[in-house]
């Protein structure tokens, strides 16, 4: 492996075509006043197609995926992306639509497509109990942030002006950062013995001036809290308002449904739960839905059937307004809803109970080799703690190192903050028993490793070609950009 | 002598001026420490405060005052250089108070209370 | 259809392991008075005959019209290559890039397009991508009010697309921000009525070039002035139109966003696109979301990794600078494939394309009786219409003839009656354009 990379800056020589453009067949004095005119090109590569595809496709090479490795990242529900869902989306009617015939009103034009986002809000309403949803939300933090806005709304609606917003301490980043990001201060609860919100800390903080309250069911330790009702209850009587946070989903799938818990909005997952793929980072989708009582604040832009004939409807006088130009990443909620049909009801209870029976088992094969923060049964991901072993001068963070030269993508390590040297695995439905083996048995040497030579450890991931960056160098030496010799 | 609170702030009184800086332990889970933004000179601190804040590659952490009073002197020589922390944590301060009361100390912890709230975590 | 590979033997094995006896135990944590029986949708499909539903659901959607729209959705070029190499799973089944060793070549092109949208822009900084445009500007809004520290108010440019201005509108509404829009004139920035709002109370100044309605402009003057009030120049570009106009960067802009579904991807009846941010180097701690840096391991071999992470949610949680996760990256990368084909010239020349052929249309628009151009000597390769006929009448007819000939400026403010926003992308040939011509003429 070289040492130095050549990016496709690299490789680009003057003169070089990558495309040829459509000709230009009319006569004209096309003239701009230069005042407007840029006075240096855009130095972009000067490469051919063929130069560029082969890049790309060596670039790729390089890349850990799904289709290739297990990649049991607790909380990012890594599951099989469905290729029937590509051939789905990829199709010319979908692709090729416009989205301004929304502003023209040229309803009639895509009857397809509005169907399909019904028929996701609909399905989306039954697996979660809730009654109305909205597709428009880009991802999940998307959606995060309207369901807070919706809440302030509704608390505004009252005459009133709430100040918190209650999270535990086992909360995704994202959650406080959207109370930030609408206005709101932040109010942690602790974590109890058994890893669940502490209930009389809870119930100490809870008070008129709490709008929401954000979790996660089941939490990210992956344990169901049993109160969760009685929570529910509790904020309830101070009308504040219970948000369900969806990253968890594929747990209960079919199995129980937010709405039913007392949830009055959550936000679902799509590149989680229903299969999206995960594009190395995006694009997701979060859509949100709602009970009757936020439904007045839904965003601007919906459908209803009149007829024989959906029809695009404006949001009511107290809806939030507008967080996408449109229907959000519609690409993914058709995907979504693809994935929902193939599936079916039988599908989701199915996929649900596997994904808890694997992470169980895999959670029995390896509790006697790493510390366990949290005893008993999970859900559908586990977390263990790497804490003894850090005593031996092997992390969590080592431990994902190691696993990568046995091709396995690490877990999620170092979160949630509550566990030290946390190691979230989340293995999802999709995997057989034979990969889990291969897991636990890789995870087992490297215990035994760790026992026998701890400083091997430094050494990996050893097959990759590179090895444990220097991130305080990039920080320093900050370089995000190509600069031309 | 240094006192310290729960967040690993560490104060030493000389007088009635009070030197501030964070303590090893802090400083070690930081890692390493690449950009800090230190109170403005002058400004009234009540202890408990937040005000400084230090970024690292893995974390970001507010500073709180273990003690009130008004900002006398910041550690600029820290924004250009802010590992200097992680090389001498105990010995670098960060900012000094002008402290008017210093009744404040007997809430905070020895070193030893301190060094056995480390052991604790 | 199920995804599941577990044979009913293997079930079993696994329950005798984990210490159970049959499926159902497994949700003995979930209170049995929650646990629903069975959900009311429809039993699971083979792949077939799903298919073959949503292929007749595709069948109801229209696309057989000639496409003169635009308003922030544009009908470019998307090649080949773009969609064979987006297409291979290991860029689109890949996750985000948090084990450095294991994602070079996410984070690789992730470096490359943070450094073609500097280019573009002419910005020291991107980041790895927003979820679009409107989000975008509505985030560099709140970039602009977190770098001025103390001041809260934001002026808008009523030139900026309007969809975008109600999402600014939103994002801000919910905290203690104020916004004030000021109307252009004759679908212009009104420049002066701007600078007279410029003062110390103002954090920043969102404006887009060439706007909404196609008009370029010249925004020296207006950020001159916001700098001598340490105010900050938030533009909202077209990148296509940067293969020709004044780069943000050169204009003095502080920050820079936009939309990149003109960057060889399908509009996709509006998602997903991508949103781009980017801005000085003295401002790269108040940048949101994901930013990739270049480094060495610990063998010196160079290697990219996610840098500044500090700013973001997972570690500043309520103090970040934004609460993004999931960006667009898939879309992203589309983008940097594209751009990387385009190349240089290609890019100016693309640009060269939508305003020479936008121009011809403008030209036969004009000879029309009843038709005026009314932004025609300096708009891009949108414009805007005046037409004698009610707007929603003339495109209602022309779409029966096979066009969308335009959007209908008065379903987005009603003052502007029977006018129609028309843009010309290096797609529309002679032929279509000369045809739209005749079905106006018929119309009329």
């Amino acid at each position: 492996m070289s040492a130095t990379i050549q990016t496709i800056f690299d490789k680009s020589q003057d003169g070089r075509k990558g495309i040829a453009l459509p000709p230009l067949d009319v006569e004209v004095d096309a003239k701009i006043d230069s005042a407007f005119l840029r006075e240096k090109k855009a130095r972009l590569p000067q490469v051919s197609e063929f130069d560029v595809v082969r890049h790309f496709t060596n670039l790729s090479n390089k890349n850990m995926s799904i289709d290739k490795n297990f990649y049991p990242l607790g909380s990012c529900t890594m599951k099989y992306n469905p290729k029937i869902a590509e051939r789905v989306a990829n199709q010319d009617g979908y692709l090729n639509l416009h989205p301004h015939v929304i502003t023209n009103n040229f309803n009639a034009d895509v009857q397809g497509s509005l169907e399909t986002i019904d028929m996701l809000e609909k399905s989306l309403c039954e697996v979660t109990g809730m009654s109305a949803f909205t597709t428009t939300p880009q991802a999940g933090a998307h959606g995060e942030m309207l369901g807070v806005m919706m809440i302030d709304k509704y608390h505004k609606s009252k005459g009133e002006k709430r100040k918190y917003i209650i999270v535990p301490d086992s909360s995704h980043g994202t959650n406080p950062a959207t109370a930030s990001m609408v206005g709101y201060e932040v109010i942690t609860i602790k974590s109890d013995e058994n890893g669940a919100i502490d209930f009389e800390a809870f119930k100490e903080k809870m008070s008129h001036d709490v709008a929401a309250v954000m979790l996660t069911v089941p939490n990210t330790l992956g344990m169901y809290n049993k109160r969760i009702k009685d929570l529910c209850e509790v904020a309830h009587a101070y009308d504040a308002l219970m948000y369900y946070d969806g990253a968890n989903m594929n747990a209960i799938m079919g199995v129980a449904r937010p709405g039913d818990i007392g949830f009055d909005v959550i936000h679902i997952n799509v590149h989680k739960t229903f299969a999206t793929p995960h594009g190395g980072g995006g694009p997701g989708s979060g859509p949100v839905g709602v009970n009757d009582k936020l439904k007045p604040f839904l965003p601007d832009l919906g459908i209803k059937k009149e007829g024989d004939l959906y029809e695009f409807t404006k949001g009511g006088e107290n809806s939030i307004g507008k967080i996408s130009p449109f229907f959000g990443n519609y690409g993914i909620s058709l995907r979504a809803i693809t994935y929902m049909t193939v599936l079916g009801s039988d599908g989701m209870k199915d996929a649900s109970s596997k994904a808890v029976l694997n992470a169980n088992y895999l959670r029995v094969r390896l509790k006697d080799y790493f510390d366990v923060p949290f005893g008993g049964m999970c859900m559908h991901e586990c977390v263990l703690s790497a804490k003894t072993l850090a005593k031996k001068g092997v992390s969590a963070m080592d431990i994902a190192k190691y696993l990568l030269d046995f091709g396995l993508h690490s877990p999620t390590v170092y979160f949630p903050l509550i566990v030290k040297e946390a190691i979230m695995i989340e293995p999802t439905e999709t995997e057989n028993k034979e990969t889990i083996d291969y897991f636990c048995d890789t995870m087992i040497n490297a215990v035994k490793l760790a026992d026998e030579n701890p400083e091997e450890f430094q050494h990996y991931p050893k097959t990759l070609g590179v090895c444990r960056p220097d991130d305080t160098r990039a920080i320093k030496e900050l370089d995000v950009k190509f600069h031309s010799q | 002598m240094k006192k310290y609170n729960e967040e690993h702030e560490w104060v030493e009184i000389d007088g009635e001026i009070a030197t501030v800086g964070i303590s090893s332990y802090a400083v070690e889970q930081l890692g390493d420490i690449t950009f800090i933004e230190l109170p403005e000179v002058d400004s009234e601190v009540s202890m408990g405060d937040s005000v400084a804040f230090v970024e690292s590659v893995k974390a970001a952490s507010d500073i709180y005052t273990p003690i009130s009073g008004e900002v006398s002197e910041i550690n600029e020589a820290l924004l250009d250089e802010p590992e200097v922390l992680n090389q001498d944590a105990q010995g670098t301060f960060i900012f000094k108070l002008k402290v008017s009361n210093t009744d404040e100390l007997d809430s905070l912890m020895s070193e030893d209370e301190y060094k056995n709230f480390v052991d604790s975590l | 259809m199920t995804y599941t590979p577990h044979t009913d033997e293997q079930v079993k094995q696994m329950l005798d392991v984990i210490g159970l006896e049959k499926e159902s135990d497994l949700f003995s944590s979930v209170p049995s008075e929650l646990q629903v029986h069975g959900i009311d949708l429809p039993k699971g499909l083979d792949e077939f005959s799903t298919f073959e539903k949503f292929k007749t659901l595709a069948a109801k959607n229209v696309t057989n019209k000639t496409i003169f729209m635009g308003g922030g959705y544009y009908d470019h070029i998307v090649p080949s290559a773009v969609d064979a190499l987006a297409g291979r799973s290991e860029f689109y089944t890949s996750y985000t890039p948090y084990q450095a060793e294991a994602s070079q070549g996410t984070l690789q092109v992730l470096y490359e397009y943070q450094s073609m949208i500097c280019e573009l822009s002419g910005m020291d900084v991107s980041n790895a991508s927003m979820y679009d445009g409107a989000s975008a500007l509505a985030e560099s809004a709140l970039m602009a009010v977190r770098i001025s520290r103390k001041r809260n108010k934001i002026l808008i440019d009523g030139g900026i697309n309007p969809t975008y201005i109600k999402v600014v509108e939103t994002y801000l509404s919910f905290r203690d921000i104020e916004f004030e829009i000021i109307d252009v004139e004759n679908f212009k920035t009104n420049r002066q009525a701007v600078l007279d709002k410029i003062d110390e109370s103002v954090a920043g100044y969102l404006f887009q070039n060439p706007n909404f309605f196609g008009t370029m402009d010249d925004f020296t003057a207006i950020i001159e002035k916001l700098h001598e009030h340490k105010a900050l120049a938030v533009i909202s570009a077209y990148p296509i139109s940067l293969g020709l106009l004044k780069d943000p960067g050169s204009m003095g802009a502080d920050i820079f966003c936009a939309d990149g579904q003109c960057l060889g991807n399908y509009m996709n009846f509006g998602g997903p696109s991508f949103g781009m941010i980017a801005t000085k180097e003295k401002y790269i701690r108040d940048l949101p979301g994901r930013i990739i840096g270049r480094t060495l391991d610990k063998d010196q071999n160079e290697i990219f990794v996610l840098t500044m992470q500090a700013r973001e949610q997972h570690i500043r949680r309520h103090r970040a600078t934004s609460n993004i996760c999931s960006n667009q990256n898939l879309i992203a990368v589309r983008s940097t494939i594209f751009m990387s084909l385009l190349g240089e010239e290609g890019l100016e020349n693309m640009a060269k394309l939508c305003f020479s052929k936008a121009t011809y249309l403008k030209e036969e628009l004009s000879k029309l009786d009843g038709i005026e151009v009314l932004n025609k000597d300096d708009s891009f390769n949108e414009f805007v219409i005046s037409t004698p006929l009610n707007s929603d009448d003339l495109l209602l007819k022309l779409r029966d003839k096979g066009f969308y000939a335009g959007i209908n400026l008065t379903n987005i403010d009603e003052k502007l009656t029977n006018k129609v926003l028309v843009s010309v992308t290096e797609k529309r040939t002679k032929e279509q354009m000369d045809a739209l011509i005749a079905a106006i003429g018929e119309v009329l």
